[in-house]
């Protein structure tokens, strides 16, 4: 018989299973960062040249945020996995386009140093971190955040000074309304993107194709944002301005940032439950959550809030809804 | 459409390499290393010693132990050892080394002629028993064992585990298509023996040639001969117990507790060999596969024979190999060298060649929730890793429930983060048992 060869020569023991799928995180990463990115492009082409620097500055900022945290850290550098790229692509994408672009550099900050790092890094954060970014310059420079400009594809005045939500909240439906000329008039914007809002939010139809592709590939389950918007559409068609159901649930669930936030916040793996009843458990939340302050609260829009502080609520909404296990009847 | 189970993940077969190779017999080993444990349970006591000659299908260790298997002489020779020798799933083991004598001689007795149709099942279960007949599809678990109905419960059917859902793996496959007479004649066996008249045999869906080969062998037998979804693990006892039957096998309990015995391919035939034949088990068909092999082939081969001899008659090596398996990929056991002996759970030697074992870098957890779609067990695998991480086994078992992780590697192979779950599992499992121990 042979001898037993030297240690050198020994085969790699490491535990089953010995094969894997193709699947990784920088996959998962690229690939949301890939379906955000026509909405992105819109936004571009639909806000102007202060927008696409936002954009950039903001993922460049969060991506060198990331690489100085981890040398900082003595972790792997995982720059290139594409999860910071993601957050700051994000968190311009909900800035208004008017915002002086190095803000969009304090929100990556925020959003990378302390809502990431200091949680303990990818998938240790509880909370959003483009949307604790957005919140952190929200209340950092109020005024800012919520001035809307001209936009550089044509649109009556109006329209372009203030979003559609903010019209609803101070002035009413039917002034919405008639900003827009027809209410057809205005769901066509609203669903193709032409009208005011922050620079990634503002075109449904590119937003939900993306989603739709994400579905498709399997990274985000179909039930989050189709539970939250139609949350969203349901409560704000029961209560109405004019009393019982006579909202306008097509008008709410393509405003503000109810799509990019359905699809592709309330859909983040890391700060959402982790089974697909807790999901929806979630998305429900959210969706209460954003009709509460968009008929209710002080602010015009609710998204951001809303899925912060269901962030808040993952942990209790795991610890309840694990899967059912094998072989346990009920 | 058959039903299918929760969970599963669909991994690259790769039977492709060996699912047309016919069984070709290996040649006998110059020596054997027999080792006394081959099965789960007590090990045996060799009843020979060095210098004494045997015989092929001699018994040379045993046991008084219920839970075990007998040991018997693969090839005719001198004993020339009796020490701690490789082993592929124990690191070390006491084994019996014979010299061959070239002779091939079988014991006095062996092979002989009777009619299983006149045995009570007392009298099977007895000869599976000295038989040392244990679970060849790598579990190894003893056959007389499963085969023992305890007073309080009742089997009312037997199902032949077909499903052969590891990739690479197709020793079962040939032996359908080659040796379907003696798998008919085993289930029967089996099933006499248990006291049931229902029968099934579940096949994946991938292997159409072995279902319809089957289904004409059992042919007014009554036994139902079913094309199974391909999804990995279908071949788990529990999920196929659910596909076949509708019934879940309670956590903690045993296939018995829903009335049903599963016993592999490989473990038919050798119960078909011992009942009508007297021989004991001394050889398997085992699948030699793998990009490094230079002929991947299905081989019936005697216990005791080296993976290097197996491998060397395949061809050698095609390439380094990065890792050298004793099983599937997905279940089987990384083994740090060739010199070890193959033995009655061997149901595959694989050589997966560079990037053909995708290890992987592990990242941290992003919670993306691919474990908890994989896991078949309707498990949370994601925080085994975690609370494994953190020493928190305690916490694993009772709040997530950890025993009932069958350790199928379904949650590694989907993670995108390529988290070692299945590892955490093993450690966490041990610790908790130590820990268990310990208080006691």
């Amino acid at each position: 018989m042979a001898e037993v060869k030297s240690n050198k020569e020994l085969f790699n023991v490491s535990v089953s299973p010995h094969i894997r799928s193709e699947e990784s995180v920088s996959k998962i990463m690229w690939t949301v960062n890939l379906t955000l990115a026509p909405a992105a492009l819109f936004g571009v082409y639909h806000f102007g040249l202060n927008a696409l620097m936002i954009i950039l500055l903001g993922i460049v900022s969060a991506v060198f945020f990331e690489w100085a945290v981890e040398i900082i850290r003595k972790k792997p550098i995982t720059v290139k996995d594409g999860s910071a790229f993601l957050t700051g692509l994000l968190l311009a994408m909900c800035l208004p386009p008017t915002l002086p672009a190095w803000m969009a550099i304090v929100g990556s900050f925020i959003a990378i140093v302390v809502a990431k790092h200091a949680m303990g890094g990818i998938g240790s954060n509880i909370f959003n971190p483009a949307h604790i970014g957005r919140a952190a310059l929200m209340v950092s420079w109020p005024v800012a955040m919520t001035t809307w400009s001209k936009m550089t594809t044509s649109v009556p005045d109006v329209v372009s000074s203030a979003t559609p939500l903010n019209i609803l909240k101070q002035q009413g439906y039917d002034a919405l309304i008639s900003t827009f000329g027809s209410a057809s008039n205005m769901y066509q914007a609203m669903f193709l993107g032409n009208r005011s809002g922050s620079i990634g939010e503002t075109c449904t139809v590119l937003l939900v194709l993306g989603g739709l592709f994400l579905i498709y590939k399997k990274y985000i389950n179909w039930q989050v944002p189709v539970v939250m918007i139609g949350t969203v559409g349901i409560l704000t068609w029961i209560f109405g301005p004019a009393g019982f159901l006579t909202g306008d649930p097509l008008f709410h669930m393509m405003a503000g940032g109810l799509i990019i936030g359905a699809f592709f916040m309330a859909t983040d793996m890391v700060t959402i439950p982790i089974t697909i009843k807790g999901q929806i458990i979630f998305a429900f939340g959210a969706g209460v959550l954003t009709t509460l302050i968009r008929l209710k609260g002080g602010y015009p829009e609710g998204v951001c809030y809303a899925i912060l502080l269901m962030n808040c609520l993952t942990p209790l909404i795991d610890r309840f809804c694990q899967p059912k296990k094998f072989g346990v009847r009920g | 459409m058959m039903k299918s189970f929760r969970g599963g993940v669909h991994p690259n077969d790769r039977k492709s390499y060996t699912a047309n190779k016919p069984i070709e017999t290996a040649p006998l080993p110059n020596k054997a290393i027999i080792p006394v444990r081959q099965h789960i349970g007590a090990p045996c006591s060799p009843i020979v010693a060095k210098g004494d000659l045997v015989k092929k299908g001699q018994l040379i260790a045993t046991t008084d132990a219920f839970v075990s298997g007998n040991v018997h002489a693969s090839i005719s020779g001198k004993v020339i050892d009796v020490g701690e020798y490789p082993h592929p799933g124990l690191g070390t083991c006491l084994a019996i080394v014979i010299e061959n004598d070239g002779q091939d001689e079988w014991a006095e007795g062996i092979p002989l002629k009777r009619d299983w149709q006149s045995l009570d099942a007392d009298s099977i279960n007895k000869i599976i028993r000295e038989a040392g007949i244990v679970g060849m599809g790598g579990a190894t678990f003893p056959t007389h064992v499963k085969m023992t109905v305890p007073k309080e419960k009742t089997a009312e059917a037997f199902i032949l585990n077909a499903a052969e859902c590891e990739p690479y793996l197709t020793a079962d496959h040939r032996l359908m298509l080659e040796e379907s007479a003696r798998i008919v004649t085993g289930v029967k066996i089996a099933m006499k023996a248990l006291g049931v008249t229902k029968g099934y045999v579940g096949i994946e869906d991938n292997k159409p040639d072995a279902i319809e080969v089957m289904k004409k062998a059992f042919e007014g037998t009554g036994v139902e001969v079913m094309g199974l979804p391909t999804k990995y693990p279908q071949g788990a006892e529990k999920m196929l117990i659910k596909v076949i039957t509708g019934k879940e096998v309670p956590s903690g309990g045993l296939p018995l507790d829903v009335g049903v015995v599963v016993q592999n391919v490989g473990t038919a035939v050798a119960i078909s060999d011992a009942v009508t034949q007297g021989i004991p088990l001394i050889q398997r068909v085992t699948t030699i596969s793998g990009k490094a092999i230079k002929e991947p082939k299905n081989i019936l081969v005697r216990v005791g024979t080296t993976f290097r001899e197996a491998i060397d008659f395949c061809g050698g090596f095609a390439s380094t190999p990065e890792k050298i398996l004793s099983g599937g990929p997905m279940m089987g056991m990384a083994e740090p060298h060739i010199d070890l002996p193959i033995i009655k759970g061997v149901s595959g030697i694989l050589a997966l060649a560079e990037g053909e074992a995708n290890t992987g870098k592990q990242s941290p957890c992003i919670r993306c929730g691919r474990c908890i779609n994989a896991c078949p067990m309707g498990l949370n695998p994601s925080m085994f890793s975690l609370l494994g991480e953190k020493n928190l086994f305690e916490e694993a078992v009772e709040d997530f429930s950890l025993l009932d992780c069958v350790e199928c590697g379904s949650c590694v192979y989907a993670c995108p983060a390529k988290r070692n779950i299945v590892q955490y599992v093993k450690y966490s499992k041990a610790q908790n048992a130590a820990k268990k121990a310990a208080k006691k």
